[in-house]
C-alpha cells in the first residue's frame, strides 16, 4: 500500500524514457560522443550515468568513458554533519580537455555541484563541464543550472524528493515526500 | 613443543558486519578521541579503512591536496623522537588543508618544567584542533584528553599503545591479501616493551586474524597477559613454528635502548635465534607479507636482503601511515548525526 505521505512523481517507464531523452540530448548538444566523458555523483548519480552511457551506446555504438565522483571531502558543510565513509573516485581517463558530463540524481540547493566542480578542477581541465539531472527541485543557493533536466518539480523546501534506483533500492521511482506533521 | 594458548580457549569472537551494512559509529556516540584500539568497534574500523582508500587515492592524484579540513590546526606534540609519525601525521593534515604545528618537547618550555597539562592547556589556547602527542609515559594520552576539547591522537605512549600504527598495518594487510579475518599472523620480537604489538594485538583480534607472538621468554609477557580479552593468542619461543603456515610476519624492533637489564644473553645470539632470513621465511605461506613499523635494525630481526625483498611491504606501511591518518582526522572532524 503506498505510503499516504508520499507522492509518485515518476514511475519506472517515466524514468526510463527520461534517460533515453537526456541521452541524445547530451550527444545532440555536443555533436556527437568524441571527447564526453561521463562523471557519475555519488550515489545515485553513478548508476544514472551509466543508463545513460548504455542508451548512447545503444544508438552511437560508442562506448563513452564513465567515472565515479565523491565530492564529500570538497563539501562546505563538513563540520555540520556526521562524516560519511568515503567511496573511492574513479575517473578511467585523463579529463584535461574533455567535455565533462557530470550526472546526479536531484539537483536542490546547488552545493554538491559546487564541490563536485571543485573536485573535478583538481582533477585536471576539462575543456567543458555540463550538468545533468533526474530532477531539479529548484532552491538554488548558488548560480549553478542543470543543462539537462529529466523534470522539473517545485517542492517546498521542507518537502523531500527520494530518487530510487532498481541497482540501489530496487525499484525505479521518484516520489516526493510530505514532512511528517507534528500534532500540535 | 607445541604452541602454547593464552588466554581463554573458546573466544568469543565478534563477526565483522557484512559488507553494506558500515554505519560510522559516530551515528551513535561521537569519537573525539583515539587513544587506543581498545575501544573500537569493528565497524569503526571498517569505516577507517574503506575510508584510507579513498584517502590513498587522493595522495595519487596530480593535487594531492583536497579543502576538507581548511581552517583546522593539528599540533603535533612529541616528548620522544619519531620520524615516519611525525612526518605522516604533518602530510595528512597538509593533504587535507590544515595547518600544522610540530613542537618537539626538547625544544619547548616543557625544558623550563612546563608539566604536560600546563603544555596542553597553553597549545589548546593556541587554537589546537587536534593533539597528536608521544609521551614516554604509558597514559599520558589519557590524561590529556580529559582535560581539552582538542581531539587528541596518541601517536604512542610508553609500552602501551600506538593506534594509528595498527591501523595501518591493518590497512596494508588487507590492501595485500584482501582480508584480515582467519590470517595468522606472527608478530616476532620484543613484544614485552612494544606498544605497537599491544595495539596490533587489539586490533588483529577484532577483525578476526589468529595472532602467534614469538620472542625470547624474557622479552614475551606474561602468560596471563590477555587475560580478559574477547581473543586468543598463541605464544611460542621458537621462531620457526611461529613462521610455519604464516600469512603475515611482523617483525619488531629490538628496542637496543632498553635492553640494559640483560634480558637476553647477546645480540648475536638474538639474530642466530630469531632474525628473519630467507632460509626461515622459507616456512611461511607463498606470498606471506612482511611487516616492520621502523625503525629498523637491519641484521638483527631482519635480514637486509628479506627487508628489501618482494615479500617486504615495509615501504607500502610508511605510504599507507599518511592515508590512514588522513581517514582518521577526517572521521574525527565531523558533529555526531
Amino acid at each position: 500500500m503506498p505510503d499516504p505521505d508520499q507522492k509518485q512523481l515518476l514511475g519506472a517507464d517515466d524514468i526510463r524514457r527520461a534517460v533515453a531523452r537526456l541521452a541524445h540530448e547530451v550527444v545532440e548538444r555536443n555533436s556527437g560522443v568524441e571527447s564526453l566523458v561521463l562523471v557519475g555523483l555519488r550515489t545515485r548519480g553513478i548508476p544514472l550515468a551509466r543508463r545513460l552511457q548504455q542508451r548512447i551506446d545503444e544508438f552511437e555504438h560508442e562506448r563513452v568513458p564513465l567515472g565515479e565522483l565523491d565530492v564529500t571531502l570538497y563539501r562546505d558543510d563538513v563540520y555540520q554533519r556526521a562524516p560519511r565513509i568515503l567511496s573511492p573516485t574513479s575517473i578511467p581517463v585523463d579529463i584535461g580537455e574533455k567535455t565533462v558530463v557530470l550526472v546526479d540524481d536531484v539537483l536542490y540547493t546547488g552545493r554538491t555541484i559546487r564541490a563536485a566542480l571543485d573536485a573535478l578542477i583538481d582533477l585536471g581541465r576539462p575543456r567543458a563541464i555540463q550538468l545533468v539531472c533526474l530532477v531539479d527541485r529548484g532552491h538554488r543557493e548558488l548560480p549553478i543550472r542543470p543543462d539537462y533536466v529529466g523534470k522539473n518539480v517545485p517542492t517546498s523546501r521542507h518537502e523531500k524528493v527520494a530518487v530510487r534506483l532498481e541497482e540501489i533500492d530496487g525499484v525505479d521511482e521518484v516520489v516526493l515526500i510530505q514532512p511528517v506533521q507534528v500534532p500540535a | 613443543m607445541s604452541l602454547e594458548v593464552l588466554t581463554r580457549p573458546s573466544p568469543a569472537r565478534i563477526s565483522p558486519s557484512p559488507a553494506g551494512q558500515l554505519q560510522p559509529t559516530h551515528a551513535h556516540k561521537p569519537r573525539r578521541h583515539v587513544l587506543d584500539l581498545d575501544d573500537f568497534t569493528v565497524q569503526e574500523v571498517e569505516a577507517v579503512l574503506q575510508t584510507t582508500a579513498a584517502m590513498k587515492d587522493v595522495l595519487q592524484r596530480p593535487i594531492k591536496k583536497v579543502p576538507t579540513l581548511r581552517g583546522k590546526t593539528l599540533v603535533t606534540l612529541f616528548y620522544e623522537s619519531s620520524t615516519r609519525t611525525r612526518v605522516a601525521f604533518e602530510l595528512a593534515a597538509k593533504a587535507l588543508g590544515a595547518d600544522t604545528v610540530s613542537v618537539a618537547a626538547a625544544s619547548s618550555s616543557v625544558t623550563k618544567g612546563e608539566s604536560l597539562i600546563d603544555t596542553i592547556r597553553t597549545l589548546q589556547a593556541l587554537g589546537a584542533d587536534f593533539v597528536v602527542m608521544r609521551h614516554h609515559q604509558a597514559g599520558a594520552p589519557y590524561v590529556v584528553a580529559d582535560e581539552v576539547s582538542a581531539s587528541v591522537i596518541n601517536a604512542g605512549d610508553g609500552w602501551h599503545a600506538h593506534p594509528t600504527q595498527a591501523l595501518l598495518d591493518l590497512f596494508t594487510i588487507r590492501e595485500r591479501l584482501g582480508r584480515i579475518d582467519g590470517l595468522r599472523v606472527a608478530i616476532i620480537g620484543d613484544i614485552l616493551h612494544s606498544r605497537v604489538a599491544r595495539s596490533n594485538l587489539w586490533g588483529l583480534g577484532l577483525m578476526g586474524a589468529n595472532v602467534v607472538l614469538c620472542g625470547p621468554p624474557t622479552l614475551l609477557p606474561a602468560p596471563d597477559f590477555c587475560d580478559g580479552l574477547p581473543w586468543s593468542f598463541l605464544r611460542t619461543y621458537r621462531v620457526d613454528e611461529a613462521i610455519e603456515g604464516a600469512d603475515v610476519i611482523m617483525l619488531l624492533r629490538m628496542q637496543l635502548e632498553r635492553q640494559s637489564g640483560g634480558l637476553f644473553p647477546s645480540l648475536r645470539e638474538y639474530v642466530r635465534t630469531y632474525a628473519l632470513t630467507e632460509e626461515r621465511l622459507a616456512r611461511a605461506k607463498p606470498g606471506a607479507v612482511i611487516m616492520h613499523p621502523g625503525p629498523m635494525n637491519e641484521g638483527v630481526e631482519i635480514d637486509p636482503r628479506v627487508a628489501r625483498g618482494n615479500q617486504s611491504v615495509i615501504e607500502t606501511q610508511v605510504t599507507n601511515g599518511v592515508a590512514v591518518r588522513m581517514a582518521l582526522l577526517y572521521l574525527l572532524s565531523g558533529l555526531p548525526a
